[in-house]
């Protein structure tokens, strides 16, 4: 399982792995929300929580298909279903490999990024702590939906149609978490609902993800 | 005929002597296939195949294209379910090299191959490098390889799964002339060892103890399959 994660790490570092393209693309959206909606300080404060999860957000969507389509094509995904480590642990392995080159280094960048869209000062520690708790569901929720929709032609529509209703909650609870980081109201309640997302996924879907792919594999 | 291969079922439930550790692929291991059918898309395209394969053969599978040689080879291998009937041993002593060869395009030759052995907890890289005359390519990007080359790459792959028995799928697609030599020579040492194949190919492989099996004789009436999740969606 080990090799597995480094092997996917490999991967997604090399040339045309698609590291940082989700990184990108959450640099430019924050970068563009302040040209789009003006300038104005107080504005931008009182959106930058939202701004931000919804950026980390669809960066995760972005490489989504990428999560079991490369290695249904290649056919590794073939000799993964027969090798020895169980397909609960391909599922969830991948899940992490995901999270470590999306959700982890955009949950780090996401401060400076909080800079650009003029975020309140005690925001920052609840945006890094909400990112960190919430990015991994959205890693292993994803990974659900890329092993729902793995074979299919263009599955990636049908990825995201499936995903973004799972992810609603993630973001209501990660954004308010911020929100109420800022106004100083107690920001835990939310921080739990979402580390309870988080587990509740880590715990049901590397399973619910492996059958899926063992019916999609027929 | 190098292994037995019969239609009617108590002929393959006779008694086979009993397992020995024997050669570095692991424990010598009878494939025993009982009374199976196997459906594609939902619709039963093999039934009735019973065969028993002993340790040191290989069994080549014939028929002409579209009567099912891939899906019974994915069904042994535990990728799809068998519609009905019994396979033995378990998925687990099994490995299956299908058309598409698992690779990774931006990996080194020997970082692929170093996977696949570290996922089935073996050693022996530099070996099956050597056997598939992979070596003196073993730092080159698997992009990079000509498609024979890749093969060759994807085959050496069955040597560090450490499994006894291989089900291999037209292993000799895009390999030349010297290089099906290189691997029936893989092969016959495999065999050798106490390891068995089940081979759908048209090519001839040249080896001495393999016996050939005609699927047509096992060809089902189109059915569709008994319920589960294929006939639903279909």
């Amino acid at each position: 399982m080990i090799a597995l994660l480094l092997r996917d790490l490999r991967l997604a570092t090399r040339a045309g792995g698609g590291f940082g393209l989700g990184l990108a693309f959450f640099l430019l959206m924050a970068v563009l929300v302040p040209l789009g909606v003006g300038p104005e300080p107080a504005l931008l404060a009182r959106i930058a929580p939202g701004i931000l999860w919804v950026g980390a957000l669809l960066a995760c969507l972005l490489s989504l298909d990428r999560i079991f389509a490369l290695d249904f094509e290649d056919g590794s995904l073939d000799l993964l279903a027969t090798a020895p480590i169980p397909l609960e642990g391909v599922v969830a392995v991948k899940a992490l490999a995901h999270w470590l080159v999306t959700g982890l280094p955009l949950t780090l960048l996401s401060p400076v990024l909080a800079v650009l869209l003029n975020l309140p000062g005690p925001g920052y520690v609840w945006l890094v702590l909400s990112l960190a708790l919430g990015t991994p569901a959205l890693s292993l929720i994803g990974a659900f939906g890329a092993a729902l929709t793995v074979g299919l032609k263009r599955g990636g529509l049908l990825l995201s149609l499936l995903v973004l209703p799972l992810y609603v909650p993630t973001l209501i609870y990660g954004a308010e978490a911020v929100r109420r980081g800022v106004d100083g109201q107690g920001a835990l309640t939310a921080l739990l609902l979402l580390a309870g997302i988080t587990a509740g996924a880590a715990a049901l879907l590397p399973f619910a993800g492996a059958a899926a792919i063992r019916v999609n594999l027929r | 005929m190098g292994a037995s291969v019969s239609h009617d079922l108590p002929h393959c439930l006779r008694l086979r002597r009993p397992r020995s550790l024997v050669g570095s692929s692991g424990c010598r291991m009878d494939l025993t296939i009982t009374n199976l059918a196997c459906a594609r898309g939902g619709v039963t395209v093999l039934e009735g195949v019973s065969l028993t394969l002993a340790a040191g053969r290989a069994l080549v599978l014939r028929g002409p294209n579209g009567i099912g040689k891939t899906t019974l080879l994915r069904t042994v291998a535990g990728l799809q379910p068998a519609v009905s009937g019994r396979i033995s041993p378990a998925p687990e002593s099994l490995t299956y090299a299908a058309h598409a060869d698992g690779l990774k395009a931006a990996l080194t030759v020997r970082e692929n191959l170093a996977f696949w052995a570290a996922v089935h907890g073996q050693r022996g890289v530099d070996a099956a490098l050597k056997a598939l005359n992979l070596t003196e390519l073993q730092d080159r990007p698997a992009q990079q390889l000509s498609a024979g080359q890749k093969r060759r790459l994807g085959l050496a792959r069955l040597l560090v799964t450490g499994r006894p028995v291989w089900l291999l799928d037209e292993p000799t697609v895009s390999l030349d002339a010297a290089s099906v030599a290189l691997f029936a020579d893989v092969l016959r040492g495999h065999l050798a060892k106490g390891g068995a194949a089940l081979i759908a190919t048209h090519v001839d492989l040249g080896l001495d103890r393999a016996g050939v099996l005609d699927l047509t004789a096992f060809r089902a009436q189109g059915r569709r399959a008994g319920g589960g999740f294929d006939e639903a969606f279909a």
